[in-house]
């Protein structure tokens, strides 16, 4: 599915990843600071790295050897970020259609009803963002990420900014997300309870390395205590 | 109440065309250099922020005999543009010119601050969904500089409505031509008996600038709602 294998230096920190992952979900998982979203932005095309190469599937985005950069509005990941960045300018429905619009997609009503009823969202569509639960803003902001449609959905901490409560909201569409719409995904968390909710495989990061990869297992240790 | 004679509707129209056209060419101007200022990196940009800010610093008179060689009739651009027929000299675009000069400094510094304010995030966020760099533009960056935009023009437009050395310098004080509200009053309160005409023309300024000011809160009241309201 994705395979990664990049070199990034980001001041005193040295980031050399390499890993593959199959469809389904998979966590980057390890503490903060350890090079997570680093790798996301990546992945994304935010951020370039020195060396290496990212493919999805067939499709190289970035080869250093080749000079392939793929810009990041032309590479169809769909992103959420820890804090949703939702526009504040244009109500939910404009930040929902925003991706389907600029992707050049044409109206799919049947795939809006259906993420807007899978995230339950319906009942903010002439909202604006400013006034929503944090809760609230992260569903759109999945949803947003799905209306375009991605070939990948990366989730960089969705639920990090959010207290307890709001955490067990949002976690079932997660869920419903990964069994019902079939985007392969990539979550970043540090919280090793929330990956084993959500993940088949899990890639661990520390300090700019992957440090293991294998299946949901690798977390027993950290959830032991 | 105000029983404005013909020659000074004329001036009063006068200075709100040269004030709109100047205010209204230099926008796109304006935009592009404070994007410039704002976001990259070049060789020179110190220099191109010195001379964007000097009309601020230097007399006003200077600027006028800097715009008057060059473009004046045989100025080094002027007598380009007068082969292809753009006239600036003793006509109203000139004093336009001037005063789109003058207003430069206020509209980029303005919308500079308010594209620096915007968080860049944003931008990231519209590019992972699927728009390249002008549609981020048009579609994120300039909404949400909006405010500054709007702050921007206001103080350019009210700048150009006052702008007196340059204009005189550049173009002269011609009736009906180049004769702006600030010069007809200057003119007025030359001439003997002239103090009621410059003192309605007085209020007439203070009208205008107080109009431009209350529209202006308007605006960035209303953008600012839609940013942080329902």
């Amino acid at each position: 599915m994705l395979s990664v294998d990049v070199e990034k230096r980001l001041g005193d920190f040295n980031l050399a990843a390499k890993f593959e992952t199959a469809a389904g979900a998979t966590a980057l998982f390890g503490p903060s600071g350890s090079g997570k979203t680093s790798l996301v932005n990546m992945i994304g095309g935010l951020l370039t790295p020195d060396r290496g190469r990212i493919a999805l599937g067939e499709d190289v985005l970035f080869d250093s050897a080749t000079r392939i950069n793929v810009p990041a509005h032309r590479r169809r990941i769909g992103t959420v970020f820890q804090e949703g960045r939702l526009f504040p300018h244009m109500t939910v429905a404009r930040n929902l259609d925003y991706g389907r619009w600029m992707s050049g997609l044409s109206d799919d009503p049947a795939e809006w009803q259906r993420i807007v009823t899978l995230l339950d969202i319906g009942g903010l569509l002439q909202r604006r963002p400013g006034r929503l639960s944090g809760g609230e803003r992260q569903r759109i902001a999945i949803g947003r990420a799905l209306l375009m449609k991605p070939r990948l959905l990366l989730l960089d901490e969705p639920l990090a900014s959010l207290d307890r409560a709001r955490k067990l909201e949002i976690l079932p569409y997660l869920a419903r997300l990964r069994d019902e719409a079939k985007v392969p995904m990539i979550y970043v968390s540090h919280l090793a309870g929330e990956i084993q909710r959500l993940c088949q495989q899990v890639v661990r990061i520390e300090d700019g390395r992957v440090q293991a990869s294998g299946g949901v297992e690798l977390l027993d240790a950290e959830v032991a205590h | 109440m105000l029983n404005l004679s013909p020659d000074e509707w004329t001036a009063v129209a006068l200075s709100l065309r040269i004030a709109v056209v100047a205010t209204g060419v230099s926008l796109p101007f304006g935009i592009a250099v404070a994007w410039l200022l704002a976001r990259k990196d070049f060789w020179g940009k110190a220099l191109l922020d010195g001379i964007v800010h000097l009309p601020l610093v230097l007399p006003p008179v200077v600027t006028g005999y800097l715009l008057l060689i060059t473009f004046g009739r045989k100025g080094a651009i002027g007598s380009l543009l007068a082969d292809i027929g753009i006239v600036f000299s003793f006509r109203w675009t000139g004093a336009a010119l001037a005063c789109g000069v003058m207003a430069f400094p206020l509209l980029v510094r303005a919308i500079r601050l308010s594209f620096e304010a915007i968080d860049r995030r944003l931008e990231d966020a519209a590019a992972t969904l699927g728009a390249n760099r002008m549609w981020v533009f048009l579609t994120v960056t300039l909404p949400l500089a909006l405010p500054g935009v709007i702050a921007g023009m206001v103080l350019a437009f009210a700048k150009a409505l006052g702008e007196f050395g340059a204009t005189i310098t550049f173009v002269s004080n011609i009736p009906g031509e180049t004769q702006t509200l600030s010069a007809a009053i200057y003119t007025f309160t030359q001439i003997p008996g002239g103090d009621a005409a410059a003192g309605r023309l007085v209020i007439i300024a203070i009208v205008i600038a107080l109009a431009a000011l209350v529209a202006s809160e308007w605006f960035a009241r209303r953008a600012g709602l839609r940013y942080h309201g329902d």
